[in-house]
């Protein structure tokens, strides 16, 4: 495969990281927003694997099966699993302004362009291009954490960060060292264990998993 | 070796108690664990006092004057904690507080939120740092949890997803720092370690590096409790167990504050400029103020403490920030001394409310009467942390002070406008809990006395003698982050 094929398949999947994650911004129903994530790990493991064949970097192939299983179908697993638990599944969020959403949305990705230009011409990586995705990934998760108001949607934004955060890594410098990817897995798997857990106390105690009512610890009361 | 001995210490006893953590005697295994890694983490000192830093793990971990002896005050505060939890955690589980599960889960948890720190402290590489900071976060979420309330619910959620998403920007800050050091000093482990970093600093892109520094500074200062970023540090603080709110506040805000420092020499070899100071000093003043404005409302006893501990982490940071030998030697005294008075107040602030049933300020009375020693560290203590001689944070705030006032004398009103309130709201609250007559509520308690005045006794120390060996590793320090 040549290089600038490469790259610009490389290109794809960024667009289709970016487009994902614009889905999750403005999906209601809860099982359409798991599915979103699935993709885009997807897209991520694909992007992943492509780069360390035409580079020849191989720690980055178990960096791409470790994004398959973990985000692709572990993760995904765990969040079905947990929804079918507390019976939330067609659960639907009301979502206030999607159009005011989406332009905020757009104002990052081109203040993530902005932001990454000078390293993008830094480099002389085959990824370069995607760094700017890549920063406009995460900005959109915080966005997502930002303007939702249920525990498992926010759980999906702070993944899709997450994501964004790994295709940052290999996009400026095809992958952080073995050791750090690694540990950044294991600490996402306790995150998963977390959350798992939490999901239930909330549930348990709030009577629904809106976070929206948790709002007693306010100052000035 | 001793430095690999101590981190194993406790990872192994994190396993231990995960299995008999509820056992009876369960608490005075946490206390052997955190004792044997104290007792370590002093030999490791030794070493470093005898023959100066080192590395070990194939240039995995290291140790110099900076790091050893925020180990040592880790593992030592660690300590006390644990013995402080012994007598603290038996009288909630009288209560029905906390069943067996949960006190398995405790002691496991305990042990491996120290383990997540010491690492931090240790390692060498920039990567493993940050994965042991949100191990770190991770570890306490479920503690600060424990009791199931709704506000303790509500308080480790927002811990766990402000501190999550705030340390992702560190990562992303990770991933640019990797990105200029990797053209240096090629693919692989070797370009996110400290010790190859430092070196090459000046050779660093300083275009990235800027960028870099913005993202680790939004990152860590979340951990740090800075404000604007600092709204779930007062909840995660005030509603989890005591010896947990002492041990987050005592040494987990220091932690933080380590790895922002440590990036922020990277930053400063590389621009050559005052950037990053001057991103520190404006944070660092902005905590201050809104810190100590806040004490004036607070009703919790454990959230006013925890909103002094933003302050005082703002104190520090500004002075880092501020930069020269005389700032940067105060902001490491502080970070020492606020730790061991915050950690000490937090002990008799969890007695105070064990004997009144309420962590409300307003029903805290006649504490001296009650139980005398409590009463007076509790009094001492409050004394030592808004900065009155002849207590350690006297010396680190007239340091800092003095720094402030040849290097930038406009901002030093703001600071004593800081100080001054937060001095007038603490007293004002504590006053009235220590005087007066016991009320009928009130109920005396067998108290762990010792961690208290230990702690206390070291603070007073600090502020009238500097033992030699910590002034020559500060010296090295300030020499280190110059």
């Amino acid at each position: 495969m040549p290089v600038s094929f490469a790259a610009q398949i490389n290109s794809v999947m960024a667009a289709l990281i970016l487009l994902t994650a614009f889905g999750l911004l403005i999906q209601r129903r809860i099982l359409g927003l798991l599915h979103l994530f699935a993709w885009q790990g997807l897209f991520l493991g694909i992007s992943t694997a492509i780069v360390g064949y035409v580079t020849g970097v191989h720690h980055l192939f178990v960096s791409s099966i470790l994004t398959l299983t973990l985000k692709v179908v572990l993760l995904p697993w765990i969040l079905y699993a947990l929804i079918r638990k507390l019976n939330i599944r067609k659960e639907i969020e009301t979502l206030v302004n999607i159009p005011a959403t989406m332009l905020i949305g757009i104002a990052l990705v081109i203040f993530s362009y902005h932001l990454t230009a000078p390293i993008t011409q830094l480099s002389s990586l085959v990824t370069r291009s995607t760094l700017a995705v890549a920063l406009a990934t995460v900005m959109l998760g915080l966005l997502m954490m930002v303007t939702r108001h249920h525990a498992v949607t926010q759980i999906i934004g702070f993944l899709a960060l997450e994501n964004g955060l790994f295709f940052a890594a290999t996009s400026a410098t095809y992958g952080m060292p073995m050791v750090v990817e690694l540990g950044v897995a294991l600490d996402l798997l306790i995150a998963a264990f977390i959350f798992g857990i939490f999901f239930f106390h909330i549930n348990t105690t709030f009577d629904s998993l809106d976070v929206e009512q948790m709002a007693k610890l306010k100052e000035g009361d | 070796m001793t430095l690999l001995v101590l981190l194993g210490i406790s990872l192994s006893f994190a396993v231990v108690l995960a299995f008999l953590g509820d056992w009876k005697y369960a608490p005075e295994v946490n206390i052997t664990g955190s004792a044997a890694a104290c007792a370590t983490s002093i030999l490791l000192a030794l070493q470093v006092y005898l023959h100066g830093p080192f590395t070990a793990g194939s240039n995995f971990f290291f140790v110099d004057a900076f790091n050893v002896y925020l180990t040592v005050l880790t593992a030592f505060v660690s300590m006390t904690t644990a013995i402080f939890s012994r007598r603290y955690m038996r009288v909630e589980r009288e209560h029905g507080r906390v069943g067996h599960w949960r006190m398995r889960f405790y002691h496991a948890m305990y042990q491996l939120f120290i383990f997540a720190m010491l690492l931090a402290l240790l390692t060498n590489n920039f990567g493993v740092l940050w994965i042991s900071m949100e191990l770190a976060t991770l570890s306490t979420v479920l503690l600060v949890s424990l009791y199931r309330t709704p506000n303790a619910i509500e308080a480790a959620w927002k811990y766990f997803i402000l501190c999550g998403v705030g340390i992702a920007q560190a990562l992303f800050g990770t991933v640019l720092l990797y990105f200029a050091a990797e053209r240096l000093l090629g693919v692989g482990g070797e370009a996110l370690l400290w010790t190859n970093l430092s070196h090459i600093s000046g050779q660093l892109e300083p275009t990235v590096l800027r960028l870099a520094f913005v993202f680790l500074m939004v990152g860590y200062g979340t951990k740090v409790g800075l404000v604007p970023l600092h709204n779930w540090l007062p909840d995660a603080h005030s509603e989890g167990p005591t010896p947990i709110s002492a041990v987050l506040s005592g040494l987990l805000l220091n932690v933080a504050l380590y790895a922002l420092v440590r990036c922020k020499v990277l930053v400063d070899g590389s621009t050559g400029s005052h950037l990053a100071g001057r991103m520190l000093i404006g944070f660092g003043l902005l905590s201050i103020i809104v810190a100590s404005f806040s004490l004036l409302r607070q009703k919790d006893i454990k959230r006013m403490f925890s909103y002094s501990s933003i302050e005082n982490m703002g104190i520090a940071t500004f002075a880092f920030g501020i930069g020269g030998p005389v700032a940067t030697f105060g902001a490491l005294l502080h970070m020492l001394v606020h730790s061991l008075t915050k950690s000490a107040i937090f002990f008799t602030v969890g007695h105070a409310s064990q004997m009144h049933g309420t962590q409300e300020m307003e029903r805290i009375r006649g504490l001296i009467k009650g139980s005398p020693v409590v009463g007076w560290a509790f009094i001492l203590g409050t004394m030592a942390l808004v900065g009155m001689p002849p207590f350690g944070l006297f010396a680190s705030e007239f340091l800092i002070l003095t720094a402030t006032i040849k290097e930038a004398p406009f901002l030093a009103p703001i600071i004593l406008l800081g100080l001054a309130v937060s001095f007038a709201a603490i007293f004002r609250r504590v006053q009235p809990m220590v005087t007066g007559v016991v009320p009928p509520w009130q109920k005396p308690l067998k108290a762990a006395h010792l961690p208290v005045i230990l702690h206390m006794a070291l603070v007073l120390l600090l502020g009238l003698y500097l033992p030699r060996f910590l002034s020559d590793w500060f010296h090295t320090t300030v020499e280190l982050l110059k």
